[in-house]
């Protein structure tokens, strides 16, 4: 049997608080395309991390072909000696150079270098791998898709025998990718070992060979690609068996009323994010939902929404009537509320205090010339402490000094305080402890019993089938399905997610 | 009994103490106080303050502290503006000398025409001063623009101005240099018959205004929510381009006004050498009011406090007979020691060595 060209055995790495990677496994061989996927959280990034050196790993041994003993990876620069080369998302190259000293910089240790030599070199390394630039071409002029297989033919030049492809899809448009898989085809057939990690099924199922699944910091497996058909990746990646799911769905239907109430409206809307046209009406007293795989598109849907970002086509519409939402402000003033993804990037402002937090998008409604009292911003930040139950020192407290969970109850006491009509919230759950869980969701399932309509938003299936009375299906930024009733069950969203139509 | 009785009221006296010295204006503070003191020790009669007459005949107040008071003007008012503009852009301008120049030039032309000594004012004075506010706003407007929608750093973004402000200046007064008559000096020194620097009446003008508009308005939570995180202020309805724009027209008017006080000190205006590095004086005002140049506090007080603790700082070199040439050595030095004090890492290392003292203590007391 062929020697595997990487094998990481029973790697172990934690964070304060977190068990990143427990005893994962993992093989490479030559000439393979190996994926490595999994959602949120599955360890995906740490276990590349710990192969660049980037962190050092608590247990485990790393060997490479060729290397009779474990290697020890102690940074970026060691791995690239051991023939380990990675390309990001994020170009890491300097723009500003060209084509040519990008491939060479940082490279050799001669006090003189010889352009002109290096120049034709990178044009014979350039046309062998196929990348239509020009050695002498300003690295910025070139598209996306050109600068990663620029960072690549580098990678490539500098003997490497392990390739690692963290998201290089994710800016890239249809033909860039077909482009960048040309060249995987062909540092494939020359024996190099591909890992790729991607959330975008069609490209993996495209591409690649082997498929290790990571969930929750734990190997699940390595399978071959043609022995997984989608439905069963998407099962493995959500961590869900199929056909065992015994359907917990058992909420009294809140859709009996015969007047239901359009409360928002979208027709074909769009936004320059990518996410592609899509219709999507929420009811008065409902709480809906958008689900699908990490990257698929349920954020962007809300956001465009929302006016966070710029709506390229089709229309909204609040309680029948058209609107035109150009930014948050316009969104928030029609009785939009949106609770952001993001926590720490989106949501809170650090440095401000919870009473400032709270207050914040009501104040903005209100202008800029009618600023509260401390007395009325006071005596808003003591309601809402009290009711979401937020623990704090006080109401100056920076907020940045608050545990995850209830950083999320402030951002969502800012919204509440403003009594909006409809409130979309992406990811209320995420990276919060069980309780708080518990309390948004059952806080959630109130709000819309008094006549909120809710969005819901959750990486966890089973939050929002607690929650979510109707919920859109979304893949590869389309929306792909919608399920109601006795159809939201998790293997009709998987089948769903996964393009697969369940033969009865 | 009484060991018992004693213990609460010297934890209670230094809770109090501990509550003053977190207090965000206790450092800034601190310091004018530590340089006043000293400046008495210098020069002992440094607080006395008498009522003189200047060469007129007019009453006028004469005295270290009215001096200080009275040239701090310029830089409080600029210190306003660049509060703002630090807090919203989370950079400096550097500029502020410079479109001064440009402001002083406007006035100066307004004043005097085309004439070098004219022998009355050829425009109104309000005219001058609202032309002067109007052209540093125009050249706020224009920092603003390259900030806030074009997303150039302040300072690179400021430093066209900073480089291009003083040949503006000289242009805008048609190269010549005027000097208007004396009663345009009233603004930079004495009304005739009230014996307090009209200067420090503006200050105080300026400063009730900033105050109102902080009291008033959301200036001070818009520009700080921006300043700390601009991506998630706009999700919350703010418009982070729009805010940071207005702070650095604000920028703008603060050296509208900074420029007329300036130019009616001495009625002329040379664009070449007027407010020589101010800009500097300014942000370390901002700096030294315990405000982070990264963005996001707007500590106004504190500010405004710093730049009085320059200036006296200044005030109190001169006094000194320190050469000209070498004040900006000894100031350096001194703001060396005085922004040191504030960094994190030096605090760290004072609070540490308090918790091992106090274990130290604690380690004895057990022991007896």
């Amino acid at each position: 049997m062929q020697e595997p060209l990487l094998t990481m055995k029973n790697i172990y790495k934690s964070f304060p608080g977190v068990r990143a990677l427990q005893n994962v496994n993992f093989t490479l061989y030559e000439g393979e395309i190996h994926a490595l996927m999994g959602e949120n959280g599955a360890g995906k990034s740490t276990l590349i991390k710990v192969l660049t050196g980037v962190y050092p790993m608590d247990g485990g041994e790393i060997y490479i072909k060729g290397e009779n003993r474990p290697v020890h990876i102690k940074s970026p620069q060691d791995a690239h000696k051991h023939g380990i080369s990675t390309v990001y998302q994020e170009i890491t190259l300097c723009p500003n150079l060209t084509v040519a000293e990008n491939l060479f910089i940082g490279r050799n240790d001669e006090l003189l270098v010889d352009w002109k030599k290096n120049n034709s070199r990178a044009e014979g390394i350039l046309e062998e791998l196929g990348i239509p630039a020009k050695p002498t071409q300003q690295l910025s002029n070139c598209s996306i898709a050109v600068q990663q297989m620029v960072a690549i033919a580098r990678a490539v030049d500098m003997d490497c025998k392990v390739l690692i492809l963290d998201e290089p899809t994710s800016s890239l448009d249809d033909q860039e990718v077909t482009k960048l898989f040309l060249l995987m085809r062909e540092l494939k057939s020359r024996g190099v070992g591909i890992i790729f990690v991607t959330h975008f099924l069609e490209q993996m199922y495209a591409i690649c060979d082997k498929i290790t699944v990571l969930r929750g910091g734990e190997l699940v497996g390595e399978y071959k690609v043609m022995d997984l058909p989608r439905v069963e990746l998407v099962a493995k990646m959500m961590g869900k068996e199929l056909g065992d799911l015994a359907d917990i769905h058992n909420k009294a239907q809140t859709d009996n009323e015969n007047t239901k109430e359009v409360i928002i409206e979208t027709v074909g809307l769009a936004s320059n994010s990518g996410v592609k046209p899509f219709d999507f009406k929420a009811y008065k007293g409902e709480v809906t939902g958008f689900a699908g795989l990490l990257g698929s598109g349920r954020s962007e849907c809300v956001r465009a929404i929302f006016g966070a970002d710029k709506v390229t086509k089709g229309k909204i519409k609040i309680k029948g009537n058209e609107v035109n939402i150009t930014s948050p402000l316009k969104a928030m003033k029609k009785g939009i509320g949106y609770l952001p993804e993001d926590r720490g990037r989106d949501g809170i402002i650090g440095d401000l205090s919870v009473r400032e937090n709270i207050v914040l998008a009501l104040q903005a409604m209100r202008g800029f010339f009618r600023p509260f009292t401390k007395a009325q911003a006071q005596a808003f930040a003591d309601e809402y402490i009290s009711l979401l139950n937020i623990k704090t020192a006080s109401a100056d407290t920076p907020v940045k000094s608050l545990s995850g969970g209830n950083q999320q109850k402030v951002i969502l006491a800012r919204w509440l305080l403003t009594h909006p009509d409809y409130l979309i919230l992406d990811e209320p759950t995420r990276g919060i402890d069980i309780g708080t869980k518990v309390e948004i969701q059952k806080l959630v399932l109130r709000l819309a019993s008094e006549g909120m309509s809710v969005t819901f938003i959750s990486a966890e299936i089973e939050e929002m089938l607690r929650t979510c009375s109707r919920l859109i299906v979304m893949r590869d930024l389309f929306v792909v399905g919608e399920l109601e009733g006795d159809d939201m069950t998790q293997d009709k969203i998987m089948y769903t997610i996964a393009g697969v139509n369940k033969s009865e | 009994m009484t060991k018992n009785n004693i213990k609460p009221s010297t934890q209670r006296g230094v809770s109090v103490f501990k509550t003053i010295s977190k207090h965000r204006l206790f450092i800034p503070i601190a310091f004018l106080m530590f340089l006043l003191l000293l400046n008495i020790f210098i020069k002992p009669g440094f607080l006395r303050i008498s009522l003189g007459r200047d060469s007129s005949g007019n009453p006028v107040l004469i005295g270290n502290l009215v001096n200080i008071l009275n040239n701090a003007t310029e830089l409080v008012i600029l210190a306003i503006g660049m509060t703002l503009v630090t807090a919203s852009s989370k950079g400096q301008d550097i500029s502020v000398g410079s479109t001064i120049a440009i402001v002083g030039g406007v006035i100066m032309r307004v004043l005097c025409g085309n004439e070098t000594q004219p022998t009355e004012l050829k425009a109104p004075i309000i005219l001058a001063f609202l032309l002067g506010c109007l052209a540093g706003m125009v050249c706020g407007a224009f920092n603003g623009i390259l900030v806030a929608k074009f997303k150039i750093q302040p300072m690179v973004a400021t430093l066209i101005l900073f480089t291009a402000g003083r040949s503006i200046g000289s242009m805008a007064m048609g190269g010549l240099k005027p000097k208007a008559v004396s009663s345009f000096g009233y603004y930079g020194n004495f009304i005739p018959g009230f014996p307090i620097p009209t200067p420090i009446l503006i200050t105080i003008l300026v400063v009730a205004i900033t105050y109102i508009a902080l009291k008033k308005t959301n200036l001070g939570l818009y520009t700080r929510a921006v300043g700390i995180n601009d991506r998630s202020s706009r999700l919350n309805g703010l418009n982070p381009a729009k805010i940071k724009f207005m702070a650095y027209v604000i920028m703008g008017f603060c050296v509208g006004i900074a420029g007329f006080v300036q130019s009616s000190r001495v009625q002329t205006v040379n664009p070449y050498t007027i407010v020589p590095g101010i800009e500097m004086d300014v942000i370390l005002a901002v700096a030294l009011g315990g405000n982070s140049l990264g963005g996001g506090t707007v500590n106004m007080a504190g500010s405004i406090i710093g730049a009085y603790t320059l200036q006296t700082l200044t005030s109190m070199l001169t006094t000194l007979n320190v050469n000209t040439n070498a004040v900006p050595v000894f100031k350096a030095v001194i703001i060396i020691l005085l922004v040191a004090i504030q960094t994190p890492a030096v605090k760290n290392f004072f609070s540490n060595k308090a918790k091992v003292s106090k274990i130290i203590s604690n380690q004895g007391k057990e022991s007896a």
